[in-house]
């Protein structure tokens, strides 16, 4: 199984998602930069948090036009695994690999603070009855207010596509969401590091569950290390 | 040819940063405002002349990186 974590001029979260993946989980990790045009051989795609070419115009506007993201999307056609954090959410969704878009947090201010998230019955690795009812994440950000249109919500919510919910919203977000998935069910995206949860100096680990809940859709054998 | 390219966020979507400056014109003794909405300019300046095919190439680039049509609505002006 081997992870690629993307990197843009302006991540700054590459290093703490190739940490949780290769030591935190412990599998095979390696970063892929964007002017490649290929992936190579990948099982999950990391589009990590930070500030993919400074946010200019919209976060994650430019970054959608990166080379790489031609081959992610190319990838995530086949059915291959991808997994956005933060500004990496924002990029997938200014790509149209997952629906919808994220504004300006209600309140206008950068929040960073731990979150207890609401798991959703989304697909069988992401529910509570692997991940338990709630998930601990910090949040960092100052664009994470979720905006689709009323249809778009209702087929979110009719696929079962949201994973993740606030229990209290930290920046607007509609019907409190904190991540989705595709309707296919092969891209993530959450606003919530699970990259800052996952050390024994970490108030919460909860990272390392919720990771393998995303990895484990095209490996379920991982779910029997998370008991 | 010069053309300035206006992006706004779309009427039902909220503006929290034109909520905030809302606000701030009102405590300024700026009374009777409805609505303040903040939007973005974004002025080009190109070689070549005006075409439907070149129309047609704008609206794709407003569409594609200029705006997000999630939230933002764009309308340009030729204007020299």
């Amino acid at each position: 199984m081997n992870i690629g974590v993307l990197q843009f001029p302006g991540s700054n979260c590459d290093q703490d998602a190739f940490h949780l993946f290769a030591n935190g989980l412990g599998l095979p990790t390696r970063y892929i930069w964007h002017k490649d045009t290929t992936l190579g051989d990948v099982d999950l795609v990391i589009v990590p948090g930070g500030f993919a070419y400074g946010d200019y115009l919209r976060c994650g506007a430019i970054a959608r036009f990166s080379p790489v993201m031609k081959a992610v999307a190319a990838y995530a056609d086949k059915g291959g695994l991808v997994y956005g954090i933060c500004n990496g959410f924002q990029i997938l969704c200014e790509a149209g690999l997952l629906p919808g878009a994220l504004i300006r947090n209600s309140s206008l201010e950068y929040r960073c603070v731990m979150c207890d998230l609401t798991v959703e019955a989304s697909t069988p690795s992401f529910s509570p009855s692997v991940l338990g009812p709630t998930v601990k994440l910090p949040i960092g950000h100052g664009e994470g207010n979720y905006r689709i249109d009323e249809a778009g919500l209702a087929r979110l919510e009719a696929n079962k596509q949201i994973l993740l919910r606030y229990q209290s919203n930290p920046n607007g977000s509609l019907s409190d969401i904190a991540g989705i998935r595709n309707e296919k069910g092969n891209v993530f995206g959450m606003m919530p590091h699970p990259d800052r949860a996952f050390e024994r100096f970490h108030q919460s680990r909860d990272g390392l569950a919720v990771s393998r809940a995303v990895l484990a859709t095209k490996f379920p054998e991982l779910l029997a290390k998370t008991a | 040819m010069k053309i300035n390219v206006f992006v706004t966020p779309k009427k039902n979507v909220l503006d929290p940063q034109g909520a905030a400056v809302g606000h701030a014109l009102d405590s300024l003794g700026f009374k009777g405002l409805k609505s303040t909405r903040i939007g973005k300019l974004i002025e080009l300046d190109l070689a070549g002349a005006d075409s439907p095919d070149f129309r047609s190439k704008l609206d794709q680039v407003c569409r594609d990186l200029l705006s997000n049509p999630v939230i933002e609505d764009y309308r340009y002006e030729i204007v020299g």
